[in-house]
């Protein structure tokens, strides 16, 4: 709810930028308000929109499709929703007060400073992401630990579903990436409000500290919100098929070579720095060698494809769609490793038009994929189909308009981050092009939404199973029960549904008797940890540092409360859980 | 709980130590080792930003003239120290004796809080010299690194604390048993970086 709330504000201001650049020389927004909706609109979909949203699902379907019964810390999880929301809220109160953070998402220095950055914008950055990512971190944590103690009997790394796997190794990527944003955030921090000399170049600070900060962070950051949408591309692919995922074993380590890679290739973002030719080559050459892993994965969902009985259902749409799409943004991505091109490339709309493509292409199709996937399993109704396909082709089709058009404008000169051009550019007609595009995604998503609402209101019960799936998730009933497995169950194979239902079982067999079983209770303790973060947080943004310590000790005496917390949940009795694994009738009406 | 049970069945022929005898106390272990994980980049990045800036002194005070290797000898000294009567805590922890476990880490947070009182001075010392955090570039990144591991070192004894009046109160429990062991984890963690701090910044400084 949350992510999609900010997706639609980020929607909004993605807008108003192509509105700006409808015609050449508009006054519509312009200067710093127009550097506002840039770093906004950059800010919130990556860090409100895209991270929320996978941790949506990965909430939904990995504790489910390793067996488990639930994550591995509940209370770190309530916590790290709040946080983002606190996060979030804290940005986009610079809206309401006046000053938005105006220094592009990456929030170079020393535009970011005091000198070029007067006002409380930037404050608003560095704490809402700093809030937020707390939040962030913890909820990676809590996916790694449940993946590798809470796994079903049976359940090997090597059985689980790709969905899982790359939520595992994204969520190792959050854990080494966003320590470095929270150091860079707390240097950009203390150089404003405490008047530190990090980046201030008269008293011997450098700027570029903050750019290798910023990338060793951001790089890692690209592959944490595309890592999950190749799992459920994996996942949805194979339903959809009918056959077992081509070439498992080198789709996990595929997912972990990029991993691994995606720490290696920060600084291709500061080839035109000045680190020179031989540290540039060096970054060059990692940066390419992701492709090799990349194009394993989009052989291996073809080969998955070849062959197979293909369902075009609107979540197998999005993950066809997603292939040539997201193929485009790589071989864009390939030439933009080049130092040499890159020197010609850099800051133009050629950059703008290639990360929109692996985003927009990868991340967002496959938000939108596992969506409608996993609708049923999480509401108990399906997503009506042919609004569906109505959401997707004018989507897809307006997202072609906007953005396969910018490589051109990049091409022809147009740098990003502008404002405005001269009629005899030559660039008004793709400008205004591009500008449709972005209405006719705008449409898609009101579509959907109209689909959320009428779907919802008619509510035809989807059943346990409606895609004829493949893994665990899908033996339960819809919308699961708050214990996931009444028994946990145990796993024989890969794809471990499908195995059963192949061998004729209706259910799994169970790893255990049937018994009580425990619960966390519910409390109200991370939302006031939380509160506590966001009265410190404005504290800092308004420079007042009794408010910003006053909530630090809030947050901390919270903790001493939880601590001290004497209940440790409670449990089901037997005589609440129906049998629904032993008895698939009651189960399929649930 | 019938799962949990199931999945201690392998080990139930060796005794089960305490802080590992529940799945949450297992999970809090394993989350906090990745914890730690997390805390090393961010203190990695620290280290990166101070060896960048460390000559960056603008014609302030230099390391050379500022540091006294004795007085931080001392320091490292009592933080080692601390380190093994935390492992003693432990050792108590796994004889199930109460008393031992609550001396050794009433001895470490004594030790910490020792610590804290020689690093003020320094700072105090230093700012009186000419070093404020200020001052120039080399003074920002020194004091956020040093700062940092001291918040650390607060935050510490300030858990330890709160946990031995845990302790006293509830005893030496599944529930708290894991607390106390991520804890001194934690402490260990604490010790280590400040063996890095003591080697690149002081003894790297005195040097070069």
């Amino acid at each position: 709810m949350g992510g999609g709330f900010f997706f639609i504000i980020g929607g909004l201001e993605a807008l108003l930028i192509r509105i700006q650049l409808f015609f050449p020389n508009n006054d519509f927004m312009v200067g710093r308000e127009f550097n506002e909706l840039l770093t906004m609109h950059g800010t919130t979909m990556i860090f409100f929109v895209a991270m929320p949203l996978l941790f949506a699902l990965m909430n939904v379907a990995v504790p489910l499709q390793i067996g488990a019964r639930d994550v591995a810390f509940p209370f770190l999880n309530a916590l790290g929703f709040w946080l983002f929301l606190a996060g979030g809220i804290l940005m986009n109160l610079g809206w309401i007060f006046g000053n938005a953070p105006d220094a592009g998402w990456t929030n170079y220095v020393p535009i970011a400073g005091n000198e070029y950055s007067a006002g409380p914008g930037i404050e608003y950055y560095v704490l809402g992401l700093q809030v937020s990512g707390i939040g962030t971190l913890i909820g990676g944590l809590n996916f790694l630990v449940t993946i590798i103690n809470m796994r079903a009997p049976g359940m090997t790394f090597l059985r689980m579903p790709l969905f899982t796997w790359t939520s595992f190794v994204a969520s190792a990527l959050i854990l080494f990436a966003f320590p470095a944003l929270t150091a860079g955030l707390f240097l950009v921090m203390f150089d404003r409000i405490f008047g530190t000399a990090f980046f201030d170049v008269a008293l011997g600070g450098n700027p570029v500290i903050w750019q290798h900060l910023f990338w060793i962070f951001g790089h890692p950051e690209v592959y944490i919100v595309i890592l999950p949408a190749f799992g459920i591309m994996s996942d949805v692919i194979s339903t959809f098929a009918k056959k077992r995922l081509f070439g498992y074993t080198s789709m996990v380590f595929a997912t972990m070579l990029i991993g691994f890679l995606g720490f290696m290739v920060w600084a291709h973002h500061m080839f035109t720095v000045g680190m020179g030719p031989v540290p540039n080559s060096i970054f060059a050459i990692l940066t390419m060698a992701i492709a090799v892993p990349t194009g394993i994965k989009v052989f291996n969902w073809l080969f998955t494809m070849w062959g197979g009985k293909i369902q075009f259902t609107t979540a197998m749409l999005w993950a066809v769609g997603f292939i040539p799409t997201f193929v485009l943004g790589g071989v864009t991505g390939v030439m933009l490793a080049s130092p040499a091109a890159d020197f010609q490339f850099h800051d133009s709309y050629f950059v703008v038009a290639h990360f929109h493509y692996v985003l927009i292409g990868g991340t967002v199709f496959g938000l939108f994929s596992g969506a409608y996937y996993w609708w049923p399993k999480m509401f108990g109704h399906k997503l009506n189909e042919t609004l569906g396909k109505w959401h997707f082709w004018l989507f897809f089709i307006g997202f072609h308009l906007t953005f396969f058009i910018q490589h051109f404008i990049g091409l022809f000169g147009m740098p990003r981050r502008h404002f405005t051009y001269q009629a005899d550019d030559g660039l008004t007609l793709l400008n205004q092009i591009s500008t449709v595009g972005a209405f006719f995604m705008a449409i898609g998503t009101v579509v959907l939404l109209i689909n959320i609402i009428v779907s919802a209101k008619k509510a035809v019960p989807a059943g346990n199973d409606p895609w004829d799936a493949r893994t665990l998730e899908w033996a339960i009933s819809s919308p699961p029960p708050e214990y996931n497995f009444a028994q946990t169950p145990r796993v024989r194979a890969l794809d471990a549904f499908w195995h059963e239902k192949m061998a004729g079982n209706k259910t799994l067999e169970p790893a255990e008797p049937l018994g009580p079983i425990h619960m966390p209770s519910p409390t109200h303790l991370p939302f006031f940890m939380t509160l506590g973060f966001f009265i410190s947080g404005l504290g800092w943004v308004f420079r007042s540092v009794e408010v910003g310590v006053l909530g630090l000790v809030m947050v901390v005496l919270v903790m001493f409360i939880h601590s001290f917390n004497h209940d440790h949940g409670y449990y089901i009795p037997l005589k609440d859980i129906p049998d629904a694994n032993n008895d698939p009738q009651k189960g399929a009406k649930a | 709980m019938a799962s949990i049970e199931t999945q201690t069945q392998t080990h139930a022929d060796a005794p089960v130590q305490l802080e590992k005898a529940t799945l949450e106390g297992r999970n809090k272990i394993l989350g906090f080792w990745l914890f730690i994980g997390a805390e090393t980049v961010l203190f990695a990045c620290l280290f990166g930003t101070y060896l960048a800036l460390q000559n960056s002194t603008m014609g302030g005070p230099t390391q050379g003239e500022l540091f006294s290797i004795p007085l931080v000898g001392l320091a490292t000294v009592i933080l080692l120290t601390s380190s093994l009567t935390s492992v003693l805590g432990i050792v108590g922890m796994h004889e199930n004796n109460l008393k031992k476990t609550q001396f050794w880490f009433g001895v470490t947070v004594l030790l910490g809080v020792a610590f804290l009182v020689l690093e003020i001075y320094e700072f105090i010392h230093y700012t009186n010299e000419g070093l404020a955090i200020t001052t120039n570039a080399f003074g920002s990144a020194f004091y956020t690194l040093l700062g940092t591991h001291g918040a650390h070192v607060l935050f510490g004894v300030i858990w330890i604390t709160s946990l031995m009046i845990q302790a006293r109160k509830q005893g030496l429990t599944k529930v708290t048993a894991p607390k106390f062991y991520v804890a001194s984890l934690y402490w260990h963690f604490v010790d280590v970086i400040w063996v890095f701090i003591f080697t690149v910044v002081y003894l790297m400084g005195k040097v070069g």
